[in-house]
């Protein structure tokens, strides 16, 4: 690499400019486009952070309580705006607790680039004062790493990493600076990155496998769509539409899907998985024909893959060439960016209507309204649940607004029950089911859409992981909206015990602090609902307050989350109780 | 589950620090052993080669295949059974030159397998034999029997029956597929 560096600054007429490797980061960023970035200082990336205190006005650095917190909020920026999140973090602490937003993102496909400072490279492998083998530790987290221990290497390396990171399936990339490569002065000139050899980001779509799926959507009696996050990732929110209108398919959506078209859109028939709608789930073991466009079949979605789609052929529209036949297996792949291949499809079909079939997904529905949805948004009982807190929030909204979850049973409900009009309107930690995500997450997610609302729900439990954001939130002034869904459990796994370990509630059970008074310490306006009654109000308050708000809802205890594939089990033997 | 069997993976990659890492890690992860793992510069310059051997099953190695080539810095990985390699081990044999001397057994194997006699000194001599791992591990065993004091064996390196290099082909591909992402 360093070789391939040389040669391009070589080659370029561009004027060089002699600065340090610290200016030269933060010029790259720039160059990048990068207007906002995530981060907490210490020794080894001092020299950035000098450099960055000389561009305070173009270049917005906000100052975190915890690496983890940098991490997730680029994240939340990266899954909003669809443009790449920078994190940047000092050695050894500091890059070990990025880890945790690393592996994230990478599950995830969210497109971040994180610079960690390292010890100078005389140091390296002496086991310095915060010296951590970042590179080793994040090798299987990350899309791509590197270290840099030369200035002159850093605009390559960066320019890189950019590229990586947002181009193809996205993904985390890291690259660590030692700090004599941050104090080094040398001739800078930037050159963006546009070809890697041994990286090919975008397969070309195969117009035979087009040709071949044209002919079992065609012949299909029973076709089911399944919309995944790669739809939002490849712009592709149009043409899925197009393609459904078309072809009368019914669509469901995976957990990273939502938002991927709207709520109520006619052949949207809710969402796949665990928790997923009963209709979706029941009625994949009855298609003939599955068409997954830009989703992974993850094993929350498939349950036991031995009585997966049992009935049904399969399309996989997928642009990473490892998902296909990783899980199930294709009878027809089609690699290549959804948003290529979609429209090459819905050219090719016949034009269809599958209203019987769509009939039989709203008989789920109803089952599913008597059985779950009804109770769940206007109980009976004079608990709150969590349902109607997110359906009443939803519609205070307008059923508009940006929903960013943490992990548990809020997130389950939210997902269920909140409603969509527009794309990247959600913000979770789907694969890797980081508790702690939400509050940091929901911050990046206002930082990168400052006009529309942002809603973090958020449990007793995942709220006490990264709490120390609320001080991310004062110092930036963040104006987010906070709904602690508060039960005094771990909800999820308290769920299982009750279900699987015989109600015996080992260690989920939190004796919690005031949250009300945490707040007030942050000067964080705040309020806490425990009764239905006083809920709308509270509701209209928080949406009408300008600033951040805390609303701590106090719900049922031990509520929850129907209907259930169990863990292991057949989607056919989703549970409604 | 279907039947495992030896496959040679051979893999180009692009010269960098940690790639080795990267790639055995994918085999890590689903706890897959590897037999045997050979790298050096391929005949390309600056492009690198290794070659694994492990024991799996078609669909799995085919998906770890494809996890390895997923990394940005592997160029390709290539899936070979026995039928698509010729392949070869080296074995290097230390007996003591006084076993040599006191009968014609050892030279007698060394005919017999092909081997040779790399160095002799008046304390030990250092035999040589190339071969699949079967041959050079029953000569091993037959030799022992007057004892060897030190054996030690590379890894396999291997070889495609094909005309052209599989990564010319692709290689070249990939310059005239190069276009500008947007």
């Amino acid at each position: 690499m360093e070789t391939k560096s040389q040669t391009a600054i070589k080659g370029k007429s561009q004027q060089a400019v002699r600065m340090t490797g610290a200016d030269a980061l933060v010029k790259s960023l720039q160059n990048e486009g990068t207007k906002i970035l995530f981060g907490y200082p210490g020794g080894a990336i001092m020299p950035v952070y000098d450099a960055l205190y000389s561009v305070q006005d173009e270049l917005h650095h906000v100052l975190v309580r915890h690496e983890q917190g940098a991490v997730h909020a680029a994240q939340g920026f990266a899954r909003v705006t669809g443009e790449v999140g920078v994190a940047i973090v000092t050695s050894g602490p500091g890059a070990t607790n990025a880890v945790t937003g690393i592996a994230d993102a990478m599950i995830d496909s969210t497109p971040l680039v994180v610079i960690s400072g390292q010890v100078g490279s005389s140091l390296l492998g002496t086991d310095a004062f915060q010296e951590t083998d970042v590179v080793g530790v994040t090798q299987p987290i990350t899309k791509w790493n590197y270290q840099v221990k030369k200035a002159e290497d850093i605009p390559y390396a960066i320019a890189r990493a950019f590229y990586i990171a947002r181009s193809g399936r996205p993904g985390p990339v890291l690259i660590d600076i030692t700090k004599d490569a941050q104090f080094a002065s040398f001739d800078y000139i930037y050159e963006p990155v546009t070809y890697i050899r041994s990286y090919k980001p975008i397969p070309e779509v195969d117009p035979a496998q087009i040709e071949a799926a044209t002919q079992l959507i065609n012949l299909a009696k029973k076709p089911l769509a399944l919309v995944g996050q790669g739809v939002i990732l490849g712009n592709a929110e149009k043409e899925l539409l197009a393609f459904l209108d078309k072809s009368g398919i019914p669509a469901a959506w995976t957990l990273l899907g939502l938002s991927a078209m709207p709520s109520d859109y006619p052949q949207n028939v809710g969402m796949l998985g665990m928790h997923g709608n009963y209709g979706p789930n029941i009625k994949t073991n009855e298609a003939d024909l599955i068409i997954a466009i830009g989703m992974r079949f993850d094993d929350r979605v498939t349950g036991d893959l031995k009585a997966y789609a049992t009935n049904a052929k399969v399309i996989h529209l997928e642009i990473d060439d490892a998902e296909i036949n990783k899980n199930v297996h294709a009878d027809v792949p089609i690699l290549g960016n959804v948003k290529e291949s979609l429209p090459m499809l819905t050219q090719k079909i016949s034009a269809n209507k599958h209203d019987a079939w769509l009939q039989e997904f709203r008989a789920c529905d109803r089952i599913e309204y008597d059985r779950i949805i009804n109770e769940e948004l206007a109980p009976s009982k004079p608990g709150l649940t969590m349902g109607e807190v997110v359906h009443k929030i939803s519609n205070a909204f307008n059923d508009d607004a940006i929903m960013v979850t943490d992990v548990g049973q809020h997130q389950m409900m939210g997902s269920r029950y909140f409603k969509f009009k527009q794309s990247r309107s959600v913000v979770t930690s789907g694969g890797l089911g980081t508790m702690g995500f939400g509050l940091p997450a929901a911050n990046g997610a206002k930082l990168g859409a400052p006009d529309r609302p942002v809603c973090l729900f958020v449990g007793d439990g995942g709220f006490q992981m990264t709490i120390q954001e609320l001080g991310t939130i004062f110092q930036t002034k963040i104006p987010v909206k906070i709904v602690l869904l508060n039960n005094n459990f771990l909800g999820m796994v308290r769920q299982w015990q009750e279900l699987f370990f015989d109600s015996r509630y080992a260690s989920t059970e939190l004796i919690n602090p005031d949250f009300q008074i945490i707040a007030k310490g942050y000067h964080i306006e705040a309020l806490k609902v425990t009764e239905r009654e006083n809920l709308e109000d509270a509701i209209q308050k928080m949406v009408n307050h300008e600033g951040a708000f805390l609303l701590e809802v106090i719900v049922e205890k031990e509520g929850n989350v129907f209907p259930m594939v169990p863990s292991g089990a057949s989607v056919s033997d989703i549970r409604l109780e | 589950m279907r039947m495992k069997q030896e496959f040679t993976l051979t893999i180009f990659s692009e010269n960098q620090v940690g790639l080795l890492n990267q790639i055995t890690n994918v085999f890590t992860r689903r706890s897959l052993n590897i037999e045997s793992l050979t790298t050096s510069e391929s005949a390309i310059a600056g492009i690198h080669k290794f070659t694994i051997v492990v024991f799996s099953t078609r669909e799995e190695i085919d998906k770890v295949a494809k996890q390895i080539e997923k990394r940005i810095d592997v160029i390709k990985a290539f899936v070979l059974t026995d039928e698509d390699i010729i392949h070869q081990e080296i074995a290097l044999y230390k007996v003591p030159t006084k076993t040599l001397l006191n009968g014609n057994e050892i030279e007698k194997l060394v005919r017999q397998y092909g081997a040779r006699i790399l160095e002799i000194t008046e304390e030990y001599t250092v035999i040589e034999k190339t071969g699949h791992k079967h041959e050079t591990q029953e000569l091993f065993e037959k030799m022992d029997q007057y004892g060897v004091v030190q054996f030690t064996r590379s890894g396999r390196i291997a070889i495609t029956k094909l005309k052209a290099e599989l990564l010319d082909n692709y290689l070249r591909k990939m310059e005239m597929g190069k276009k500008i992402l947007n």
